[in-house]
C-alpha cells in the first residue's frame, strides 16, 4: 500500500466518529478559482451504514497528548499512528474535488505539542487551500480547545463552519472519561466565536463589503449512552446550547464501544443505541422547527423519550385534549403538531383549502403518514365520533400496524432521518 | 384527440397554442417516437413553431412567478404522457383565468404535476452529488450518466459555476447528447455510437491521466475507511445510493479494491 494510502486509512478511520458531514449552510461563490458552495449541501455518496459522505473527514494526525476514554486516539491506546502533511492534505482535497467526489474538506485533529502548534498546521493548510489553491469549496475546520482567540479568528475568515465538541452531555460525565478536559474550554471558543458572528453581523449593516466569517456557523457533538445521562439532560443541555451560542447543530453520536478497559464504558460488542440515538434527533427537530418548547416533550416528571413512538406522536398521547385538529380550518401552527404531517403537507393543506374543503381521499395523497395523522385529525368528510377512543387503544393501534417499527427497536438497526 | 409533437418543450408550448387556436381542450399531447397509431383515436401532427411557442412562454410569463414558469420545463423534462397531459390541463387552466390553480393540491392533476416536480428535482440533485468525473490524459475531465429523467439542462450552471477552470464533459448516455465546457463557454455535444460506448468503458479506450486510477484507489480507500462497521445498514444504504446509480461511482466498484 501507498503511504499516503495507508495514513488516509488511518486518519479516516480515526475521524469517522465525528458524525458532522453537513455540508449546508454557506453561499460561498467561486471567485477566480475552483469551487462553490452549495447552499443546501450536497451528500456525494453513502457509506453501508447509511451515513452521508459530503466531506472529505480526516484528522491532521491521530497523535494525541490527551488520554480520553471514549477516543480512540487516546494517549494510550495501542494503535496506529500518523500524521499527513500540508501538502497531503491539500493536494487530497482538490483532487478528489476536481473530481466531484466531495463537497469540501472536514479537518480535525488530535493534539499534539499544544493547542496553538495543532490549530496553526491546520491554519496553514486552510490558508493553502483558498489562497494558493483558489478553493472556495466547503471547509468545516475542527476548533482546538485552549487554541489562542487572535488563531481562531484568522481560521474563522477562511473557512465555512467551525465546531467543537462537548463530547459528554454533562461536565459530570466529562470528568469520569477524560478528567483532563471541561465544559469551560469548549464554552469559551463557542462564546468568541459567536460574539464574532454577531458582531458582523452589526456591523454589516454598515459597511458594504462585510468580510466572510464562518457564514455556515458553529456546531457540536454529544456521545450518547457511553455515560449514564438521561434525555431530558441530554435535551436539555442542546437546547440549552442552541440558545446561548446559536448554534447551526447539535449532534448526538450513539456510542460505539471501542475499549474494553474501562469499567464504565460499555463493552466491545454491546449494540450502540441507534434508536435512541434517532428519538434525540428527532426531538431536536421538533423544537428547532415544529415550535416545540422542551419542556412539552421532556421534563423532570418525563425524562426519557419513549423508543417504541417518536417523540411528536408521544407527546400527542399525552396531549389528547388538543386533538382532533381540524385541517380545514386550524392554524399552521397547529397542524404541524399532528403525527404524522410534516411541515411541507401541512403547507399544502394550508394552500389547498383555499379552494374548498379538504376530504380525506384528498388529504392521503398529500405525501402524510395516514396510519398515524387519522387519529389526530378531522377532514371535511371525517365521521363524527361518539363516545371516546383512549389514548392507550390508538397507541395500540399505530403500534400495531407498524409492527416492522417494533422489530427494529429490538434489533436496534433502524433508518435515520426516516 | 392526440397532437403529436417533436417531443421537445418548444413543441410541446406550440400544442398548447394549437389547442387554444383550435378550441381543442382535450387534446393529449404525446410525442411522435412513443405515440402508438390507435384506429379508433382522431390525431393531429403538430409542427413545432418557434414563434408560436414563444407566446406561450411569454403568456405563463405574464400569468405566473417565474418559478412556477420554470415548473413547466421541469415538469416536461420527466418525460412521461400522463405529466404532459396534466401540465397540458394546467397551462390551459392558467389560460383561462385560473391562475391559482397550480397551488391547489386536492386536485388530481396539480398532485401528478407536483409529484413529477418532486421527482425531476430529487433526481437533479442526485446528478449534482453522483457526476464522478475522470481525468484524460489530454486534462478533460468527463462524466457520464444515464438520469431517469432529463435533467442535464438543469444541472449546467451548477457545475459551469463550480467547475469553471478546468474543462469537462458531462455525457447522458441514455439519451445520447452531452454538454461541453472548455472554460469559456458551454456546448452541447453528441457522439457517435462508437465513441459514447468508449467513453462508458473510458479506462479501455480514453486514454486516462496516469494519476487517474492512483486517486481512484485513495477515493476508494477513503470510503471504505470511514464506514462504521457497527453501524452497517444496508437497507438505508440503498435507499441513498440505489443500484442503478451504482455503474458510474467509483466507490461501489469493488474489484479492485485493496483491503
Amino acid at each position: 500500500m501507498d503511504r499516503l494510502e495507508e495514513k488516509l486509512k488511518i486518519l479516516a478511520d480515526a475521524a469517522k466518529y465525528d458524525v458532522s458531514c453537513s455540508s449546508s449552510g454557506s453561499k460561498r461563490k467561486n471567485v477566480g478559482g475552483i469551487g462553490d458552495a452549495s447552499s443546501s449541501g450536497i451528500c456525494h455518496t453513502y457509506t453501508e451504514d447509511g451515513r452521508c459522505v459530503s466531506l472529505l473527514k480526516i484528522l491532521l494526525t491521530n497523535h494525541c497528548i490527551y488520554d480520553c476514554a471514549f477516543c480512540v486516539s487516546r494517549k494510550s491506546n495501542d494503535i496506529q499512528r500518523a500524521a499527513f502533511t500540508v501538502e497531503e492534505v491539500v493536494k487530497l482535497t482538490m483532487n478528489f474535488y476536481r473530481r466531484n467526489y466531495i463537497e469540501g474538506l472536514f479537518l480535525s485533529s488530535g493534539i499534539f505539542k499544544n493547542a496553538d502548534y495543532t490549530m496553526e498546521r491546520l491554519l496553514k493548510i486552510v490558508k493553502k487551500l483558498r489562497l494558493e489553491e483558489r478553493y472556495n469549496g466547503y471547509i468545516h475546520l475542527k476548533t482546538i480547545p485552549g487554541a489562542s482567540d487572535e488563531m481562531i479568528r484568522e481560521a474563522g475568515l477562511y473557512v465555512d463552519r467551525m465546531s467543537i465538541n462537548l463530547e459528554m452531555p454533562t461536565e459530570k460525565g466529562l470528568q469520569l472519561m477524560a478528567p483532563e478536559k471541561d465544559h469551560e474550554s469548549v464554552k469559551k471558543p463557542l462564546h468568541f466565536i459567536n460574539q464574532e458572528i454577531q458582531s458582523l453581523k452589526q456591523e454589516s449593516k454598515l459597511i458594504k463589503h462585510k468580510p466572510s466569517f464562518v457564514p455556515a456557523g458553529q456546531s457540536t457533538q454529544m456521545v450518547i449512552g457511553a455515560t449514564p445521562e438521561n434525555d431530558f439532560e441530554i435535551m436539555s443541555v442542546a437546547d440549552t446550547f442552541y440558545k446561548d451560542y446559536n448554534l447551526k447543530r447539535v449532534y448526538y453520536s450513539g456510542y460505539i464501544p471501542i475499549q474494553n478497559d474501562h469499567s464504565l464504558l460499555p463493552q466491545i460488542g454491546s449494540k450502540p443505541p441507534l434508536v435512541r440515538e434517532n428519538r434525540l434527533y428527532q426531538t431536536d427537530w421538533l423544537l428547532r422547527f415544529y415550535g416545540f418548547q422542551l419542556d412539552e416533550i421532556l421534563n423532570p416528571t418525563f425524562q426519557h423519550l419513549d423508543l417504541e413512538i417518536d417523540p411528536k406522536l408521544s407527546w400527542a398521547l399525552r396531549n389528547p385534549h388538543v386533538f382532533p385538529v381540524d385541517i380545514n380550518t386550524a392554524d399552521y401552527k397547529m397542524i404541524i403538531r399532528i403525527p404524522g404531517v410534516g411541515r411541507q403537507s401541512a403547507l399544502k393543506i394550508i394552500q389547498a383549502r383555499k379552494f374548498g374543503r379538504l376530504h380525506e381521499y384528498q388529504v392521503k395523497k398529500m405525501g402524510i403518514a395516514f396510519n398515524r395523522a387519522r387519529h389526530f385529525m378531522r377532514c371535511a368528510d371525517s365521521p363524527f365520533q361518539l363516545g371516546y377512543t383512549s389514548m392507550e387503544a390508538v397507541r395500540a393501534k399505530i403500534v400495531q400496524k407498524n409492527p416492522a417499527k417494533a422489530a427494529i427497536v429490538n434489533s436496534s438497526q433502524l433508518n435515520l432521518f426516516s | 384527440m392526440y397532437y403529436i409533437f417533436d417531443g421537445t418543450y418548444y413543441g410541446w408550448l406550440t400544442c398548447v397554442f394549437e389547442a387554444f387556436e383550435r378550441k381543442e381542450f382535450e387534446a393529449r399531447p404525446i410525442s411522435v417516437n412513443r405515440y402508438i397509431p390507435d384506429m379508433f383515436a382522431v390525431d393531429r401532427t403538430i409542427t413545432t413553431s418557434t414563434d408560436k411557442a414563444m407566446r406561450v412562454s411569454k403568456g405563463l410569463a405574464m400569468r405566473l412567478d417565474k418559478k412556477s414558469r420554470m415548473d413547466f420545463y421541469r415538469a416536461f423534462l420527466f418525460e412521461d404522457e400522463a405529466v404532459w397531459q396534466a401540465s397540458f390541463y394546467l397551462c390551459i387552466e392558467i389560460f383561462r383565468g385560473n391562475t391559482a390553480i397550480l397551488s391547489n393540491y386536492g386536485n388530481d392533476a396539480v398532485l401528478k404535476f407536483s409529484e413529477a416536480l418532486h421527482k425531476v428535482s430529487r433526481e437533479r440533485h442526485r446528478m449534482k452529488a453522483f457526476v464522478r468525473f475522470q481525468r484524460a490524459a489530454d486534462g478533460m475531465f468527463f462524466a457520464v450518466l444515464e438520469p431517469d429523467f432529463n435533467v442535464l439542462p438543469l444541472i449546467i450552471t451548477f457545475f459551469r459555476n463550480r467547475y469553471t477552470d478546468q474543462p469537462w464533459i458531462i455525457y447522458d448516455l441514455k439519451r445520447k447528447y452531452g454538454v461541453y465546457w472548455d472554460k469559456i463557454r458551454v456546448t452541447e455535444v453528441q457522439l457517435n455510437e462508437g465513441d459514447s460506448t468508449a467513453m462508458m468503458q473510458s479506462s479501455t479506450v480514453v486514454s486516462l491521466d496516469t494519476q487517474e486510477e492512483y486517486y481512484t484507489n485513495l477515493w476508494q480507500q477513503y470510503f471504505k475507511s470511514t464506514n462504521i462497521k457497527a453501524r452497517r445498514n444496508m437497507k438505508l444504504h440503498m435507499r441513498h445510493v440505489p443500484k442503478r446509480y451504482w455503474k458510474y461511482l467509483p466507490e461501489k466498484q469493488f474489484g479492485n479494491i485493496k483491503s
